[in-house]
């Protein structure tokens, strides 16, 4: 509890009935999440690992981001 | 009616519904259940509502949980416009429903049981007032049975909807992040069970496992309510074993045992080509073709109609009957509905419309809330392997002799309003 390790890895993820598709995630956290043709979100389902800081910060700006508070970071835990 | 082999749920079935006594007498039984929720395990009972799983791991789950005030909802929404077994059991055997309820609360702890039943059906809904008012007029003891009446829409029926309901007085889905998720009436744990699947269980408390497993696949024991509609004499709702060939169950129901294509499971479910008929009726033969029992509806479309024209009218009375929650199901299906006008009544460019068809399919699967877009991407999918010789016919702009034929087969509820698609 507490503690992440770079070999964590987590997805973000949307809450789809509080999403209204502003697009902000797309221009936040383009390497994540590319958009349809109605301008709702398409979330890469592929979990990240936290050592890729990059990512990361930009799924974190996405999540703070987001008008509609739609978006989690969710830690994936398996072994 | 221990010997007896197949008409179980519907036994001794007449046009009054059982009452309490009538019930008790032609399902007598000598045996005392010693455990249920052993005998539960070992039945192998699937949940008869679509997605097929196991009701006594789902038990087990609810039973874990904490809370004083569990409840088990029986789900006799019937959302399906081509389903009808849920009502039929319900207006025959609604003692056998409440008993199977019963025994699933003791398996969990609940103490509040909750039937429930589309308002558009008063018949139904009077049927079982009746049946709980007999069992409460009998005994207080036990959990105390409630019936509930929401509206009847397709996605009201969805389990999360439905427990929605109960707590807030919405029919609408809810986000569930993580599978399993514990639904919750307030603080307190559900159980939400298909009313079939709660008449299985009522039998199995009876009778017991290895009487349950003497009908049926290993992998998928016991007998299913199939409501067969389309190109038959009589719509009917038949009791099938699981197992049998899907030629038996036509000629059963008086059906062209030979017919263009099936459409299984429901209308989130897939069509099966004519060829495939003589496969057994189970979830494990099925796979194979992508094709599943689901709530256990067959509609046979015969040879001469035209399977896109089916297709499209089914999806858009499902584009019509999304809760318009997720922008993916409020924008997608419509679209969909639309590029399927285009195909199946090719006026312009209906090429850019197949391919355009394709490409919405992959942005609306699994992009919901409820599985209710993905259940139409599937039957969309399969409509495209299906009738893929019709599908190129009308792609080069001409359709075919059976898509100006005015008689159809997949039965729809008639849309209010064709404005409805639109949503802002």
């Amino acid at each position: 509890m507490g503690v992440r390790r770079r070999t964590d890895r987590f997805i973000l993820q949307v809450n789809p009935i509080l999403c209204d598709g502003f697009g902000h995630c797309g221009e936040l956290a383009p390497e994540l999440v590319t958009m349809d043709e109605w301008g709702y979100p398409i979330i890469n389902p592929e979990p990240v690992a936290y050592g890729d800081s990059g990512t990361y910060e930009s799924a974190r700006y996405a999540e703070r981001g987001c008008p509609r508070q739609a978006l989690r970071i969710r830690r994936v835990n398996e072994k | 009616m221990r010997g007896d082999a197949l008409p179980r749920l519907m036994h001794g079935a007449a046009t009054r519904p059982l009452t309490l006594a009538q019930h008790e007498n032609v399902f007598a039984t000598d045996r005392a259940p010693t455990s249920l929720a052993h005998e539960l395990e070992s039945s192998g009972l699937t949940g008869r509502g679509g997605a097929a799983f196991p009701t006594a791991r789902k038990a087990q789950l609810i039973r874990e949980q904490r809370g004083h005030n569990k409840f088990v909802v029986v789900n006799a929404m019937e959302g399906e416009p081509a389903s009808h077994k849920d009502l039929t059991l319900l207006s025959t055997h609604p003692h056998l429903v409440l008993d199977g309820a019963e025994y699933l609360a003791s398996i969990v702890g609940a103490k509040n049981i909750a039937v429930c039943v589309a308002r558009d059906n008063p018949t139904v809904v009077n049927h079982v007032e009746h049946a709980i008012h007999e069992r409460t007029r009998r005994s207080l003891r036990g959990p105390k049975l409630e019936l509930h009446t929401p509206p009847w829409r397709y996605v009201a029926g969805e389990e999360s909807a439905l427990v929605h309901w109960l707590d807030d007085n919405e029919s609408l889905p809810q986000f569930r992040p993580a599978r399993p998720h514990i639904l919750r009436i307030g603080h307190a744990p559900v159980l939400v069970d298909n009313a079939e699947t709660c008449a299985n269980v009522g039998l199995i408390g009876r009778y017991g496992a290895s009487w349950f497993r003497e009908v049926g696949t290993p992998e998928s024991p016991g007998s299913t309510l199939v409501s067969i509609t389309g190109a038959v004499e009589r719509p009917t709702v038949l009791e099938v074993a699981l197992g049998t060939t899907l030629r038996t169950i036509l000629q059963s129901a008086g059906a062209d045992a030979d017919p263009q294509a099936l459409l299984l499971g429901g209308y989130g479910g897939s069509w099966l080509a004519g060829s495939h008929v003589d496969l057994a009726y189970c979830n494990e033969a099925l796979r194979g073709v992508g094709a599943s029992t689901g709530a256990g509806v067959i509609v046979v479309l015969p040879k001469g109609a035209c399977g896109i024209i089916e297709t499209l009218r089914v999806v858009r009375w499902m584009a019509n009957e999304s809760a318009r929650q997720c922008g993916p199901c409020a924008f997608g299906l419509p679209a969909i509905a639309e590029d399927l006008n285009h195909l199946a009544h090719p006026s312009r460019d209906p090429l850019s419309a197949s391919k355009r068809l394709e490409e919405r399919l992959g942005q609306i699967d699994g992009h919901g809330a409820c599985r209710h877009p993905d259940g139409v991407v599937r039957f969309v999918r399969s409509a495209l392997t299906t009738f893929a010789e019709d599908f190129a016919r009308h792609a080069n702009g001409s359709a075919c002799a059976g898509s100006r034929a005015t008689v159809h087969y997949a039965s729809v509820p008639r849309l209010e309003r064709e404005e409805e698609l639109i949503w802002e």
